[in-house]
């Protein structure tokens, strides 16, 4: 056991000494089209300008694996099993070789899209979640998870007036519909719903984001600026292992302070 | 998903695998106990740890640039792994046939450990193997399987001797501490998952006639070499 070490969600790379993190991880999720990277683009140079340094880092944007994946999926030959893996093995990669280099020295990492993302897709294609969590036991808990919680019948334009229904985030290989608009209906509402059940279990800080992109940037910047002045953030009720990165998080604002 | 490792896999084909250190001649005996299965005239399906195109370049590129982390070397493995059983493992299984594979999961939860990343999250990770219904164990001392693969190939290779790991700096002796590790972990899979364990040092034909004995019996064939000769 390496319950020293609390700040991963399972036991963690136990060859690495983690040490002191004096950074902080804030990580923007919500579903495909929902406006993360126009908020993101927004916030960064926003925290740059107090101050911070910033890195952000994303899905699928490793330098080991970004290729690979992207044309496997061109070609549409992966399962559940190897989509997982794949973002398992792309995250390992930006974990070790960017985001904890950068937590170590003092950044603020800006993540478009956590583990969530596949925790959310994984239920919907129907894994185990208890697989895939065991999985992504390796993880870093975040210091501050911005939800943009959306529904779908507001998420459809923006998907449409952005760049279109994809076939991935359309879930067209699940078949779930007769044509990609009713698929990606019924993908993005299942998808959506997983997300909120995992407000709870992570401790999400949900920012509505059926709203104008400024009201939307208002709100993340008041919450992040919340967050760095050390306030403990209003999140969604707490259960089971989640309340470990509370301690984390209080123990960090204190050690900056 | 399948039932995992600990519960026999519902399909009507045999698995039969093969695990070992490098050097320890298991490659040599699943390729004369392939050769012997077709001659029998059964449908055989052979396949090879980490030989998946998907993530080809990704470990090339990784090895390289030497950009990949004990976690990262591990997943990429899982990741050919869940490839080969989706594409080449589990459909001949389904269709009745036999699945000979040259490594297991067995190798990452003995070389990943060895490596340092946690023993319960790689099992964990590959909780989607079918048993096989055969898994052998080649064991050999480490000075033997050394001198097996210098005479053969004359140059150990980076990860096989584990450099990675920054051990020692003489590719030989990093291989002996790297290998070592991984042979105790063998020994104890080997308890763990009931493996079948064959000595290595012995004769090549020996060891294949005691493999083929024990291929035979899992397939419901007649046993041994001398009754397959004299058809």
């Amino acid at each position: 056991m390496h319950d020293a070490d609390k700040r991963f969600y399972g036991n963690g790379l136990p060859y690495l000494k983690l040490g002191p993190l004096k950074g902080s991880l804030i990580v923007v999720e919500g579903t495909d089209s929902v406006g993360r990277s126009t908020q993101i683009e927004r916030l960064t140079p926003w925290l740059e300008l107090q101050g911070y340094g910033v890195v952000n880092t994303g899905w699928i944007r490793s330098p080991l694996l970004a290729e690979t994946i992207n044309e496997a999926k061109a070609g549409h030959e992966l399962n559940v099993m190897t989509f997982s893996l794949l973002y398992a093995a792309d995250f390992a990669d930006r974990l070790e070789n960017q985001i904890i280099p950068a937590l170590r020295a003092g950044f603020i990492v800006l993540a478009d899209r956590y583990l969530y993302t596949v925790f959310a897709r994984n239920a919907v294609m129907g894994a185990a979640p208890e697989w895939t969590r065991r999985l992504f036991g390796f993880a870093v808990v975040p210091d501050l998870v911005l939800y943009q919680k959306i529904d779908v019948r507001h998420l459809i334009p923006r998907a449409l007036e952005s760049k279109g229904m994809d076939y991935w985030e359309s879930g067209m290989h699940l078949r779930l519909g007769s044509d990609i608009f009713d698929s990606f209906r019924r993908y993005q509402t299942r998808l959506i719903r997983e997300y909120d059940r995992m407000a709870d279990e992570f401790s999400f800080v949900t920012i509505d984001a059926t709203r104008t992109i400024d009201e939307i940037q208002e709100d993340l910047r008041a919450t992040i600026a919340r967050y760095l002045a050390g306030e403990q953030p209003v999140t969604s009720p707490r259960r089971g292992a989640g309340g470990v990165s509370r301690l984390v998080r209080r123990g960090r604002v204190a050690a900056r302070a | 998903m399948t039932p995992g490792l600990t519960t026999p896999h519902p399909y009507p084909g045999k698995l039969i695998i093969v695990e070992g250190i490098d050097g320890s001649g298991k490659s040599t005996q699943i390729a004369l106990l392939h050769r012997w299965l077709l001659g029998r005239g059964l449908k055989v399906f052979f396949t090879e740890w980490n030989s998946s195109a998907l993530v080809r370049r990704a470990m090339r590129r990784g090895k390289k640039k030497d950009l990949l982390t004990p976690t990262s070397f591990s997943i990429l493995h899982a990741v050919d792994f869940a490839d080969r059983l989706t594409y080449k493992i589990v459909p001949p299984l389904k269709a009745g046939m036999t699945v000979l594979a040259d490594r297991y999961v067995y190798t990452a939860f003995g070389r990943d450990v060895a490596r340092g990343v946690d023993s319960e999250w790689v099992r964990a990770m590959y909780g989607f193997a079918p048993r096989p219904d055969l898994a052998i164990y080649f064991r050999v001392p480490i000075e033997v399987s050394l001198q097996r693969i210098l005479t053969g190939r004359t140059k150990l290779k980076y990860h096989e001797a584990g450099m990675d790991l920054g051990l020692s700096r003489d590719p030989a002796e990093s291989f002996r501490l790297f290998q070592s590790q991984v042979l105790v972990i063998y020994d104890e899979l080997v308890r763990e998952f009931g493996l079948s364990v064959i000595d290595a040092t012995a004769d090549i034909s020996q060891q294949q006639q005691q493999v083929r004995a024990m291929a035979a019996e899992v397939l419901g064939l007649d046993k041994g070499i001398r009754h397959a000769r004299r058809r």
